[in-house]
């Protein structure tokens, strides 16, 4: 019986047919005959039958609306083979170094999963172990750019590596004339010693330094260096035209220099007095105790005139500038010999020999300056690149080479460089992407972002420091160097070439000082690496006239964007609002209120900008306070319009054309005729309101009132009792907050405080920070969660003149105030919450669940800093936003912080107090049976801050520094923002203190 | 019953038997739709879908959509919402406070107002749900036993007592409503000759049979209800006013606002009942119902709360002046001066100067000027709240942050497309529903009429023929 029993897999196979014998010894058979099941007739011949469709049709609507439920499948696939070094869920830090454009920091790489998030100080370093840079801060966007190159190119087409290095080889070989290597300034000892060894097997190669904002006036009139210049040594600080804490030379350097002469040691006050002389209001002119409007064409004048008085003991007249206050001035250099310092910004060498004089008369040499440690920040030699823009036009320029140089972008004379690169046999790009420049040429060989990259850095002699890279490369780009050594036959790679070099500066046993120089990521031994010397071609010397015109127009550097549009895809460093104009999203005409009221010009309104050179560009007006009269200044790096840049395409205008060439020297200024539009273009300011209207929000007084009393310096609201007046916190309706463990409190100095808007970066950058576009920004929608308020002093009004008191004075003193949640102990933002989605931590910290959040806004209405920020729509994840690339493209969500939360649409936030760094600080505290050491929790603003004006921690413990501080300024300069609330923050201000002359 | 004097105009003219009152109700919801009625709905209709697109926006793309900003939270939202809600109040006050006071006169409007207060906080209510920025969440703002843990609502929120106050306000409003509707549904499905319209009917009139345990029922439930609802007039909106005056923002915060905003609510409903029964007396023939002496009353009503907030806002101006306090000396200087000085002067002569017209009693009994002054209180008091929310909150404490507010198309849409959610509601109700409660008009017949009648032949039936002045309806 057994035997007869068969089992058939189908129908098919009982009915057996030739069709199912083909396919029968397939296990799999991709061929499934389906037949009816009724009558045999097969489904092929496109019959259907009644119940067949109703199955199918049942199949289908269930099968779509199964598919419309399911959610997103997410991979989270494990390491099988876990690195080393890798611990998911705890970061690595390796030290590096950020460079570009004269902005040196010395930086810790914050990487979790081996990507890095984040950027933080080194402290190691002596250079920079405060804060940061704002750019520096956003740099970190730029490795996770999608419209980086991915590939070299070979006439615009993607090629292969090999054919690229067979190629250049075979031209290099056969190069026809000079060949050029143009780079902007390098600060890099080993590849500065690269590239001179690439160039010596040609017989005609120059290496030219082409610095978009340069300082070559200043390096001719000094040898080729920057003078070490120690701004903590100074008592009176003269600034004329330099922004030295935002733009010029080594902003982050110069502010932690800057600021230790402005801090008040209650003990022993002292402080420097600033003087600024300037076209446009800088941020340095912005923290200036005395600051004067100067247009461009006065500037030799004036520093004659210093000159004059301070060397010959003659009178300091002659200028536009009020005797008087000049005379001030003189007074106070004189007195101060061996510890002043006179600075500036002109690209006239003419002008800088007068400062050189004149410094050399005050005895700053030596004293305020370091002779035997100048900056090589700035190496940019104009003269030179304006020679090979002629050779190139000349067609005797064989080979030429782009290294973070896009002069047909940047330069005041792109068109003749554009025209000049015809007539180059050889011409190759090492941009990250297609610009300007990698447009005309041959080959783009895309150099590696610096944080993929090993490099080597010197930017004052004697300070040393290593980038390591943080990251396997992200795309099939290559180093600039490496593709050097490719092309000189070698078969080191750079790091082995800059090993080797840094054998002279090591002493003792090389690979352990190695090892210790990469992880401390700096080496200041003494020792120098970088050969610098004096400029072979220079300009020719004496001072250059500049004809004063109706409208002399200034380019000048933004402090977030840099000068030569590098970070112009950059939405984070877009989307940070100017430090004076709080302007984001683009450039505009600044111009002082009297000459648009003269041109009938309000803000936004369009002008037609016409240069020397009759170009003309379109941009809005803004109304600037502090503009020197009779002047308009215009930011460089806008403009852009390629398709590498989507971010910035659209942006605003180029107008590089400002700057002219004068008797040999770049200087950064013209005379413009302006033509007022019918249009107008809104410009996205994240203040619009710029006065402070007599409100005791911010407080400042004079250093003389605070030496004399500093208990009178500080105004405090009393609130009137029939006791008398009282403090506001003595009344009060509330059950105080038992805090039994931590109570964390912030202590600003607004002394310290230059705005640069490194905090702002820094918090955006940690806390996941969506970025929302001008139209959102032009909403007043931006998502800020620590933003800097920056107030004008109002024009001469009377008391409660409230309509007076909106308007800017035409040179307003100015006060910055970093205002973020004030995490109050009697939060009006936590009572009216009617889920309880923000409440009070035990530890004083304001706190949103995200989660919880139904999003009323009540918490935001009832904040009386309006601090919170709401997401008025999904920033993640949407089309609409895609230019927030952090959120809305795979590699852009590299840059994420893991530890913080992406918020979604409809959700309320504001600063946490770095919650997550709190609670990493304690749980690490913990799992060593200890209380967490004061300064080892640490706001992402405060770790961020270049002249630490921001100080973190807990006020319960007695021996932390802002208890101290606390303690110590009490009744002094110690206050809250709207204490007559009562809503008791846990962040207290101190106040600011000019120093008047 | 009480005594009515001789002398008191009448409350029902044209010498209307019950049979009449009966007729004249009915024809509306019996007879076909009239061409002027369905024009209205569809202008109504358009509304709505105006309101419906503009509310797929909002939900599908985000608040975004709405002009708010990182100052001013709140703006054409929590306007409309309190807007409407003001709106809602004359309802509520008429069928019970004037129903406690014993106010005959409140009969032939109480009907239409209370569904007008009842459309009126469905408006209001779309705006707390729709201004959220999740509002699919929307439900966690009731103290809901859940699943999260101990997690529980904010009972010190004033938007949370705002919850409970408008559900309590809307729920009290439609029991009490339909209470009144019921033994008119029962007149209705009597009349009926349909199929449908008896079965609907019949489900709504609940099985009345209009005994005498029915009535006595009814009265009780009534009487009950308005005992309920008095509270809730004055408490709504002390509560949506506890909204601004709990909070810290100057122009806010300020103890003056529960009296202020409810006399600025029955202010701004009777404004609006004016304006829909002025419209449906002529449309659907009540002029006998909806008679002279009841605008001229509400008119009263008007000038009354008209002046009281018109002091409100001279108080608030006092007191910002003399607390000495800055922010609160500005805020007011603001209001009247700053860049939105067009909106509170808007406000000021809307609310306090038109109505004071109602001093002269040839303008308080006319139509045509009752009717274009109570559009003007319905705007002016639609700007108070503008005035209220957005020039306190777009120039608070911080000068830094200051900004301006301006409204999107989708703000407006809302807006309007409230509106006309509002138009459809009330339209459908005034053909489907007695427009005037015929059981409680009947009851004032016998005392309030203009026919006057010997007290022993007590009857004002139809069949009583020599009774009957009304031609129209003689069988």
């Amino acid at each position: 019986m057994q035997d007869r029993i068969k089992y058939w897999k189908g129908i098919e196979e009982l009915e057996n047919t030739p069709e199912f014998e083909k396919h029968a010894h397939n296990e799999f058979p991709e061929f499934l005959p389906i037949n009816g099941a009724e009558g045999g007739e097969s489904a092929s011949s496109g019959k259907t039958h009644r119940r067949d469709f109703l199955k199918l049709l049942g199949f289908s609507m269930a099968a779509v609306s199964l598919a419309s439920c399911e959610a997103p499948v997410r991979k989270a696939i494990p390491y099988l083979n876990k690195p080393v070094d890798v611990e998911p869920g705890v970061a690595n830090w390796y030290a590096s170094t950020f460079y570009q454009g004269g902005d040196y920091n010395s930086i810790l790489v914050k990487t979790r999963e081996a990507r890095p998030i984040k950027i933080e100080p080194n402290p190691s370093s002596g250079l920079t172990p405060l804060g940061t840079s704002p750019k520096a801060q956003g740099s970190l966007l730029g490795l996770y750019d999608t419209n980086r190159l991915r590939y070299p190119l070979i006439a615009g087409k993607e090629a292969k590596w090999e054919d690229v290095d067979n190629q250049i080889k075979s031209r290099l070989a056969n190069v026809n004339g000079k060949v050029a290597f143009v780079s902007s300034t390098i600060i890099s000892p080993s590849t500065k010693k690269l590239i001179d060894e690439f160039g010596s097997r040609f017989g005609n190669f120059e290496h030219v330094t082409f610095d978009v904002n340069s300082a070559s006036g200043l390096l001719q009139a000094n040898g080729g260096v920057i003078p070490g210049y120690d701004f903590s040594k100074a008592n009176i600080i003269v600034g004329i035209n330099a922004d030295f804490l935002g733009t010029w030379v080594a902003p982050v350097p110069f502010a932690k220099q800057y600021i230790e002469t402005r801090k008040i040691n209650p003990d022993n006050p002292a402080m420097s007095r600033h003087y600024q002389f300037e076209t446009i209001l800088s941020l340095t002119g912005s923290n200036a105790d005395v600051r004067v409007p100067i247009k461009p064409s006065e500037e030799a004048a004036l520093v004659s005139a210093l000159h004059n008085a301070v060397t010959g003991g003659g009178s300091a007249s002659g200028t536009a500038v009020d005797a008087k206050l000049l005379t001030s001035v003189v007074k106070d250099l004189q007195a101060n010999k061996g510890k002043a310092l006179v600075v500036c910004g002109s690209n006239d060498p003419g002008v800088q020999e007068l400062v050189k004089a004149i410094n050399t008369a005050i005895g700053a040499e030596g004293a305020t300056i370091d002779t035997a440690a100048p900056y090589y920040v700035k190496q940019g030699n104009d003269a030179a690149m304006l020679r090979l823009i002629e050779e190139m036009n000349a067609g005797s320029i064989g080979a030429v080479f782009f290294y973070n140089a896009n002069p047909v972008y940047n330069h005041p004379l792109a068109a003749r460089v554009a025209s000049g690169l015809q007539k180059v046999g050889l011409k190759v790009s090492f941009a990250d992407r297609v610009d300007e420049t990698a447009k005309l040429a041959d080959f783009v060989t895309p150099d590696h972002h610096y944080l993929e990259s090993w490099n080597d850095f010197e930017p004052k002699r004697g300070f040393l420091s290593i980038s390591q890279p943080v990251i396997s490369p992200i795309f099939t780009t290559r180093q600039m160097q490496d593709s050097l050594l490719a092309w000189s036959n070698q078969s080191t790679d750079f790091y082995e070439y800059m090993r080797s070099n840094w054998r002279t500066v090591i002493s003792g046993n090389f690979n352990e000082g190695w090892e210790k120089a990469v992880h401390d990521g700096v080496l200041e031994n003494g020792t120098s690496l970088l050969k610098v010397s004096a400029p072979a071609t220079t300009a020719p010397s004496g001072i250059r006239k500049v004809q004063p015109s109706a409208i002399e127009a200034v380019v000048y550097e933004k402090v977030a964007m840099g000068a030569g549009g590098e970070n112009s895809n950059n939405p984070w460093l877009q989307e940070l609002p100017d430090p004076v104009s709080k302007a984001t999203w683009g450039n505009y005409v600044a111009m002082p209120r009297l000459m648009a009221e003269e041109m009938g010009v309000r803000q936004d309104d369009v002008l037609k900008v016409t240069f020397a050179n009759n170009e003309s560009i379109e941009l809005p007006a803004l109304i600037q306070p502090g503009q020197a009269n009779g002047t308009v200044a215009i930011a460089m790096g806008f403009g852009r319009d390629l398709d590498a840049m989507p971010v910035a395409k659209g942006l605003g205008a180029n107008a590089y054309s400002i700057a002219t060439v004068n008797n040999g020297a770049v200087l950064y200024t013209s005379g413009v005729k302006l033509e007022k539009t019918n249009a107008t273009s809104p410009i996205a300011q994240t203040q619009t309101h710029h006065t402070v209207m007599g409100r005791i929000v911010v407080q400042e007084n004079t250093f003389a009132n605070y030496k004399e009393n500093p208990k009178e310096v500080t105004e405090y609201v009393r609130i009137a009792t029939h006791e008398g007046p009282v403090k506001p916190a003595t009344i009060s309706l509330w059950d105080d907050y038992e805090y039994k463990n931590h109570h964390w409190g912030m202590v600003i100095d607004l002394n310290s405080c230059i705005g640069c808007g490194a905090c702002t970066m820094s918090c955006n950058v940690e806390n996941n920070i969506p970025v929302v576009g001008k139209a959102e920004v032009l909403m007043r929608r931006e998502m800020h969660w620590m933003r800097i308020d920056r107030y004008y002093s109002a024009k001469e009004h009377e008391p409660k003149d409230y309509a007076e008191m909106e308007h800017p004075a035409d040179n307003p003193t100015v006060i910055f105030q970093p205002m973020l949640c004030q995490h109050c102990n009697h939060a009006p933002c936590e009572t009216v919450c009617p889920v309880a989605a923000t409440m009070h931590s035990s530890e004083g910290i304001n706190q949103m669940a995200y989660n919880r959040c139904v999003g009323t806004r009540y918490c935001a209405n009832n904040c009386p800093y309006k601090v919170r920020r709401f997401n008025w729509f999904a920033y993640a994840n949407n089309d609409k936003f895609g230019f927030n690339e952090p959120m809305n493209n795979d590699l852009g969500k590299m840059v994420l912080n893991p530890d913080v939360t992406v918020r979604g649409r409809g959700v309320m936030e504001k600063c946490s107090f770095c919650v997550q760094r709190v609670q990493l600080g304690k749980l690490e505290a913990k799992r060593e049976n200890r209380r967490p050491k004061d300064g080892e929790i640490v706001t992402a603003c405060a770790q961020s801050c270049p002249t630490e004006a921001i100080v973190f921690g807990d006020m319960k413990d007695p021996e932390s520094r802002i208890s101290k501080i606390l303690a110590r300024q009490q009744g002094e300069r110690a206050f809250h923002v709207l204490e007559e609330l009562n809503v008791q923050p846990n962040i207290t201000y101190l106040t600011k203190i000019r120093n008047l002359a | 019953m009480q005594h009515v004097s001789p002398i008191r105009e009448p409350l029902v003219t044209g010498g209307k038997t019950y049979h009449d009152i009966t007729e004249d109700v009915c024809r509306q919801v019996e007879a076909k739709p009239n061409v002027r009625w369905a024009a209205a709905l569809a202008v109504a209709l358009v509304g709505l879908a105006i309101f419906i697109y503009s509310v797929y926006r909002t939900l599908w793309y985000g608040i975004g959509e709405w002009g708010l900003n990182k100052t001013v939270g709140w703006a054409w939202d929590i306007t409309n919402f309190v807007w409407w809600v003001g709106i809602g109040h004359a309802g509520t006050l008429i069928s019970a406070i004037l129903l406690l006071f014993r106010q005959k006169w409140r009969t032939s409007i109480n009907r239409a107002a209370e569904a007008m207060t009842i459309f009126a906080v469905i408006c209001a209510a779309m705006f707390p749900v729709l201004h959220m920025g999740r509002p699919w969440l929307a439900y966690w703002v009731l103290p809901l036993p859940n699943t999260f843990g101990s997690l529980w609502v904010n009972f010190n929120s004033p938007l949370l007592w705002d919850v409970f106050a408008i559900s309590t306000y809307f729920s009290v409003s439609l029991v009490f409503w339909y209470i009144g509707l019921i033994p008119d549904f029962a007149t209705i499905r009597d009349r009926a000759t349909g199929p449908i319209a008896r079965r609907a009917y019949a489900l709504l009139s609940f099985g009345w049979t209009g005994s005498a345990k029915h009535w006595s029922r009814y009265e009780t439930v009534s009487l009950i209800l308005a005992g309920l609802a008095t509270p809730l007039v004055l408490s709504v909106h002390t509560i949506v006013s506890f909204d601004f005056a709990t909070s810290v923002i100057p122009g806010w915060h300020t103890t003056i606002f529960p009296p202020y905003f409810v006399a600025g609510a029955i202010f701004s409903g009777f404004a609006m009942v004016l304006t829909l029964m002025i419209i449906t007396r002529k449309v659907f023939y009540l002029e006998d119902y909806i008679t002279l002496e009841h605008v001229e009353s509400m008119n009263k009503v008007i000038i009354l709360t008209g002046s009281i907030v018109g002091i409100a806002y001279t108080t608030e101006f006092f007191i910002a002046w003399y607390s000495g306090v800055e922010y609160e000396q500005y805020a007011f200087i603001n209001r009247a001066f700053g860049p939105y000085w067009w909106a509170y002067w808007s406000m000021m002569t809307c609310n306090v100067i038109t109505p004071q017209l109602f001093w002269f009693r040839k303008i308080r009994r006319s139509l045509t000027a009752t009717f274009i002054i109570s559009i003007f209180v319905n705007i002016g008091m639609w700007f108070e709240r503008f005035v209220i929310i957005v020039t306190s909150l777009h120039r608070d404490y911080l000068p830094s942050s200051w900004a301006m507010f301006s409204p999107t198309i989708i703000d407006i849409g809302v807006y309007v497309g409230t509106i006309g959610l509002f138009f459809t509601l009330f339209l459908l109700f005034c053909k489907y529903f007695p427009v005037i409660n015929m059981a409680e008009v009947k009851h004032i017949l016998k005392s309030s009429s203009d026919v006057k009648y010997p007290k022993k032949a007590a009857t004002m039936h139809a069949t009583d023929k020599d009774l009957n002045s009304n031609t129209h309806h003689n069988e």
